[in-house]
């Protein structure tokens, strides 16, 4: 399916696009009002930008490092050159637990692998703890929004799946009470899993440690009340020292949500005695990305989030309507790098207005990057239609001559024309807008009757 | 001082009163103006589409069309920061080239930066929206972005600042797109239309008599918007309103 048509699907409940936008904009308005409260706010963009170009360009060197740093901690390092290896691998692990029920904490990277329906197919029951996830989890879909992943959801929505998944009362949509319900719910999940997956969001050579953040604590509960965690990282995540985390933590939340810190900033560095952490690092695409001047620096990302709230698309097209596991603007440069063909529309799914690029706290030039995108992606598919019309385009306006002559056919023809064919439905314009009023004669005429 | 003009296609097809208006606000202000005839287009349509490789021949007629002049001044911020940013690279014509996209100025940018007028005086008795379009504003940076922490400016709302009894709204939402984009327009309609719908709605909220921006694409969407749900506003380039409230 391409963006077009899922959008269109999407703005067809007008009212519920409309609440999409006005939800996610205040999420933005958040992040303004907390973004500008700091004076050095700029500063810590630069900087941030600063330390993930270095990382980048000696990724091979800091993993090494963090593997070293790691495994003197104690912590199991593995390495996935993708997804399937990645799965694999946590697969291995629970048989040799031989765990067979396991609670997660919100992760993009598990959701990229699709370790979910995996870990299904060989028995295991997985269960997402960050109350969105789960959420979504409940009606078999996937995370819409990389930090909101039930934003989509409307309180009654949420109201009628906990009454039937949770046998909560019908109707009853207080935010409390459904929460609690929740709350409950996990508590049991939490207090039998053996293992208990996390995500990623700084990993640091210099001590061999890593950083969750979470808002619901749900990461440390999962990891504390396990015997067994997994951690499953990007191999971009990396951040050289702890010290960075002082510029990172406080663009990461202000970012995503407005606020000046996450609730849980937790370091991992060595398991607890008589238990395991297990790190994964896994590639899968990245090195490749890597290797694209041009996109590069699409993985200095730290998923926050913001490109997608400030996106005037992604509000009023939704998550889904990407198709990709990472939607909205930085989905867009990530996905064609994955699938130059499957998410081939999703760089012309922008008005290349550039807000993702300002709001970016890396500095990430996305609104750049879908242009050269579409640069790639033509180029990729071959003769097309729109190919040969951009050609003769190119025919007209490099002859001064020729462009006068079809100018002049063009506002004759318009003009001459009845509305019936105007504003027939092939005429995409004029289905929502009408055409502007052709004048009698264009300023390069009118030029040379007077001026010249 | 000696200027160039540039004129962009639809302009000069469908909106010659704005190019006209360009002319004579920059001739009222002191400036020697030619026009060029063998301008065509500055090839964004083609390069936002993909095709950037396949604008060659746009682009060396440009380049060969104003390479002698001191200052070429455009009435549109996103044609402007095509020829900036997204020309290709013509091999044999590099020094021009370069000369070409650092002397060319969107005209808020030439009035403030180098004609340095201060505000315009004159007098304009009308409730005015106006609509900072993406390109020049985050492009050319003609104004302050929401989304960054820096002091808030606008080189066209301190053009309007000396006019009597012009009326500026504060829009609830200073930035936004319109929605129109190019083949966005077209591409992506029903995205197209909800987005020009929303950024009318909020001028209309605030009373606006006439819509105002520097870039005619974008106007030229929401007026179509808004004349097929027959709202009544009026659409006027910075130009126009400009030129109009000098004389």
């Amino acid at each position: 399916m391409s963006h077009p048509s899922q959008a269109a699907n999407f703005l067809k409940d007008e009212k519920r696009a409309h609440w999409h936008d006005e939800t996610l904009w205040f999420v933005r308005e958040k992040r303004d009002i907390s973004s500008k409260g700091i004076p050095e706010w700029e500063e810590l963009r630069k900087l941030a930008s600063g330390i993930k170009d270095h990382v980048l360009t000696k990724l091979d060197y800091y993993l090494e490092e963090l593997e070293k740093k790691a495994t003197e901690n104690g912590i199991k390092v593995h390495w996935a050159q993708n997804a399937e290896e990645h799965n694999k691998i946590v697969l291995s692990i629970l048989e040799e637990k031989k765990c067979k029920a396991i609670v997660k904490s919100k992760s993009i990277l598990t959701e990229e692998c699709h370790l979910n329906p995996f870990l299904e197919k060989h028995g295991v029951e997985v269960v997402d703890t960050d109350l969105g996830e789960r959420i979504v989890q409940f009606l078999n879909q996937p995370p819409s929004h990389i930090v909101l992943p039930a934003i989509h959801l409307k309180k009654g929505d949420i109201s009628e799946i906990f009454h039937e998944k949770l046998n909560t009362e019908k109707g009853n949509e207080d935010p409390t009470y459904l929460t609690n319900a929740a709350r409950i719910h996990l508590r049991d999940k939490f207090m039998k899993a053996k293992v208990a997956i996390t995500g990623v969001n700084f990993a640091i050579p210099e001590t061999g440690e890593f950083v969750v953040c979470t808002n619901e604590g749900n990461a440390d509960m999962g990891v504390h009340l396990a015997d067994v965690h997994i951690a499953c990282m990007g191999i971009e995540k990396i951040i050289p020292k702890r010290e960075h985390l002082g510029v990172f933590l406080r663009l990461l939340a202000r970012s995503a949500t407005g606020q000046s810190i996450t609730n849980y900033n937790s370091h991992f560095r060595s398991p607890a005695p008589g238990k395991e952490i297990h790190l994964i690092l896994v590639d899968n695409g990245r090195t490749k990305q890597l290797g694209r001047e041009k996109f590069k620096n699409s993985l200095k990302c730290i998923r926050c989030g913001a490109c997608m709230n400030t996106c005037p698309i992604y509000r009023r097209s939704g998550g889904y309507s990407y198709g990709s596991t990472v939607p909205g603007p930085i989905g867009s440069i990530l996905s064609p790098g994955i699938d130059v063909k499957k998410y081939s529309t999703l760089p012309f799914a922008s008005t290349l207005c550039g807000s993702c690029s300002d709001v970016c706290p890396v500095k990430i030039n996305i609104h750049e990057q879908l242009y050269e995108w579409r640069q790639e992606i033509t180029k990729a598919q071959g003769w097309s239609a729109k190919g040969m019309s951009m050609k003769l385009a190119n025919g007209i306006f490099k002859s001064p001559l020729a462009y006068k002559v079809s100018g002049k056919i063009l506002r004759a023809t318009l003009k001459t024309l009845p509305n019936s064919i105007i504003y027939n439905p092939l005429n995409v314009w004029g289905k929502g807008r009408t055409v502007p009023e052709v004048p009698k004669e264009s300023f390069k005429e009118w030029y040379q009757k007077n001026r010249s | 001082m000696e200027v160039a003009l540039f004129i962009p296609c639809y302009i000069d097809q469908f909106y010659p009163n704005v190019a006209k208006a360009t002319l004579e606000l920059l001739e009222k202000l002191g400036c020697k103006v030619s026009y060029p005839m063998d301008q065509t287009c500055c090839g964004q349509p083609m390069a936002n589409s993909g095709f950037e490789r396949d604008t060659e021949g746009t682009t060396r007629q440009f380049i060969e069309t104003f390479k002698s002049y001191d200052f070429i001044v455009a009435p549109s911020g996103s044609c402007v920061l095509h020829i900036k940013e997204h020309q290709p690279e013509i091999d044999d014509l590099e020094p021009f080239q370069k000369e070409v996209q650092s002397k060319i100025y969107e005209l808020s940018e030439f009035l403030t930066d180098i004609l340095k007028v201060g505000t315009v005086k004159g007098s304009f008795p009308h409730k005015i929206g106006f609509h900072s379009s993406c390109h020049g504003q985050r492009g050319l940076r003609l104004s302050s972005s929401s989304e960054l922490n820096e002091a808030p400016f606008s080189k066209a709302k301190d053009l309007f600042a000396g006019i009597k009894d012009l009326e500026l709204v504060e829009l609830s939402r200073k930035d936004e797109c319109c929605g129109f984009g190019g083949t966005f327009a077209v591409s992506e309609e029903a995205l197209s239309i909800q987005m020009g719908k929303d950024r009318l709605a909020d001028h209309l909220e605030h009373n606006v008599e006439i819509i105002c921006g520097g870039d005619t694409s974008c106007l030229m969407h929401l007026q179509g918007i808004a004349e097929k749900s027959h709202k009544p506003v009026k659409f006027m380039h910075l130009a126009e309103i400009l030129n109009q409230a000098i004389s």
